[in-house]
């Protein structure tokens, strides 16, 4: 494998990350105001921030990776749709707060195993990132965790939200585990995590919250796939079109 | 003190010797009225205050706005929790704060009522606005009732660094491209009389005044407070390259103060009676809110129900 490939591998790998908190963010941020009540709000708006302050250390270092002078903002606020690479499950509209918080809890637990496994890593900007976010994810984790309890666990009304919510979000965590040959390469030169340790630690948190909270785990029907090549759901072209409205009506200025 | 001293006078003799009030002390009704109401009202601006600055969160310009503007917002979201609390010390529920700022009883800062159309109104509110919090919340530091002076303390730190970084944002679209600059400069041709009205009516027409500086909740009077404002925003705005929309402002030697045009006192009483620009629009997506949240709340309450049950059975 060439220097060039690695580094062109590298920074897809970064990139990936960047834009799953980077979306999630953005996504989750739309709640802002409009909390089922006051503490709620501000724990929502508090993850919408962590995942941004992640998305801009990891979207930093992918612009150094790559060495064509990009930062944070040209990469967040200049990429075309087929560019993000994100996890369609990040993109998906907001929907109910059963909605939101089925995608947080499935997304949170991917992401404390993921970067508990990334603290590890080779690369020590990455190992880096890894251990100042795994204390934001711990917490993420256990904020939508205990969310799925009160909802499963709740009242008939919260019972059938819930349920509706896993069942629509389920076949878009297939995704989160279908590794291609750049997470493979990233694994086999130690950058990467093992995608199977984190899938059968995610399946064992995700079987265990949905049982106490009285939740079916719902077979797959048909699953959804392809963010990590650019493949996205109808949703990303409307969120990308809001968040880069103004850098792309006045571009090159400082803000 | 005399045997005839009654519980009034004992309660103003602790207030003009700058004793603080706490909740469980004796105190005059119409004084925990007026602090229900001024709190209430104040914790309900901080909550509809969250709306048009949110308005701009997922258009942020860059990362960096993003992550202030969030960080923001939630800290005015913050505010109106310690205030909500500072009110229930008095004997009013959350419920009941939200029961009256939902049908209209209750007021909230007339200044949220109008609409952030650009980038740059998110600048001018932290300039401005929270300029106008923070003259207004200085003194209540020291206001006689303790909670609430406690909350107000916590409260004015994290404006000033609002204020500041409102600034920050308006400095950096001025010393950008001349669209940049025209923005920023109808933002403030909008925001200005607005944010000068924040202070109230004029001294003549304000109806709480003097019993709420009697009782210490208030120590300074709108016009005051107002004319404090103004002296501040004049060198603030020409440091930034920017007119504020005002001919008839100009420093007035004899005074010490800059003199300011007449207030559109109809255009005040307009927004502050419910005919605003997003008066509507506010309350609406307040209610909205709170209404699709009911039975998120309802779960939160049942499971915690079966949780005590569990425990209780455990215990057994
Ligand atoms: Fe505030
Ligand atoms: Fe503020």
């Amino acid at each position: 494998m060439s220097g060039e490939t690695t580094r062109q591998e590298l920074f897809q790998y970064v990139i990936r990350l960047g834009d799953n908190a980077l979306i999630n963010g953005q996504r989750l941020a739309e709640w802002c105001g409009r909390g089922p009540f006051v503490e709620e709000d501000i724990a929502m708006t508090n993850i919408a921030l962590d995942l941004v302050g992640r998305a801009r250390m990891l979207l930093t270092y992918a612009g150094e990776v790559e060495g064509a002078g990009r930062t944070e903002d040209d990469l967040a606020y200049f990429r075309n749709e087929r560019e993000f690479r994100n996890f369609q499950i990040m993109e998906l509209p907001v929907g109910d707060f059963a909605f939101t918080t089925a995608r947080q809890f499935f997304v949170d637990a991917y992401d404390y195993f993921y970067y508990r496994a990334l603290q590890h890593s080779v690369d020590s900007t990455l190992a880096g990132i890894a251990a100042k976010t795994l204390k934001e994810c711990e917490y993420h984790l256990r904020h939508s965790a205990e969310w799925m309890l009160r909802l499963g666990d709740g009242t008939e009304q919260s019972h059938a939200k819930i349920s509706t919510a896993v069942a629509e979000l389920m076949p878009f965590t297939y995704e989160l585990f279908d590794a291609d040959g750049i997470d493979r390469a990233m694994q086999a030169n130690q950058i990467g995590v093992d995608l199977n340790t984190v899938e059968a630690l995610w399946n064992e948190k995700v079987n265990n919250v949905l049982d106490e909270a009285t939740l079916e785990r719902p077979e797959l029907k048909y699953t959804r796939s392809g963010g990590r090549q650019g493949l996205h759901s109808e949703h990303i072209g409307y969120l990308l079109a809001e968040m880069q409205s103004l850098q792309r009506a006045m571009p090159g200025q400082d803000w | 003190m005399t045997d005839s001293t009654t519980l009034p006078e004992i309660f103003q003799g602790r207030i003009d010797s700058e004793e603080k009030i706490e909740p469980r002390d004796w105190m005059p009704d119409a004084y925990r009225k007026t602090l229900i109401r001024q709190i209430s009202q104040h914790a309900h601006s901080e909550i509809v205050g969250q709306l048009p600055e949110g308005n701009w969160i997922t258009r942020a310009p860059s990362l960096r706005r993003k992550a202030i503007l969030l960080a923001k917002v939630q800290d005015e979201a913050g505010h109106g929790l310690y205030l909500y609390s500072a009110a229930e010390t008095l004997g009013i529920s959350r419920e009941q704060m939200l029961e009256q700022l939902h049908s209209g009883k209750a007021k909230y800062s007339s200044i949220f009522n109008y609409p952030t159309l650009t980038w740059a109104d998110i600048g001018a509110i932290g300039w401005l606005v929270d300029s106008a919090a923070i003259i207004n919340q200085i003194p209540l530091c020291r206001c006689s009732y303790g909670p609430y002076a406690r909350a107000m303390v916590r409260i004015c730190k994290e404006e000033s660094f609002h204020q500041r970084q409102g600034y920050e944002l308006l400095m950096t679209l001025c010393q950008g491209s001349e669209e940049q600059k025209a923005m920023a400069q109808d933002a403030i041709n909008r925001w200005w009389w607005p944010s000068v009205m924040m202070f109230g009516p004029g001294d003549a027409n304000s109806t709480h005044s003097a019993q709420s500086m009697q009782w210490k909740i208030k120590r300074n009077s709108n016009d005051e407070l107002r004319q404090k404002f103004v002296d501040q925003a004049v060198p603030q705005a020409e440091y930034l390259g920017l007119t504020l929309p005002d001919p008839d402002l100009k420093w007035n030697e004899a005074r010490g103060h800059y003199d300011f045009g007449e207030i559109d006192w109809d255009e005040f009483y307009q927004v502050v009676g419910g005919n605003g620009p997003c008066n509507h629009e506010r309350i609406s997506a307040r209610i909205k809110a709170h209404e699709d949240g009911a039975w998120v709340r309802e779960a939160a309450l049942a499971y915690a129900d079966k949780q005590r049950q569990r425990a209780r059975k455990a215990a057994a």
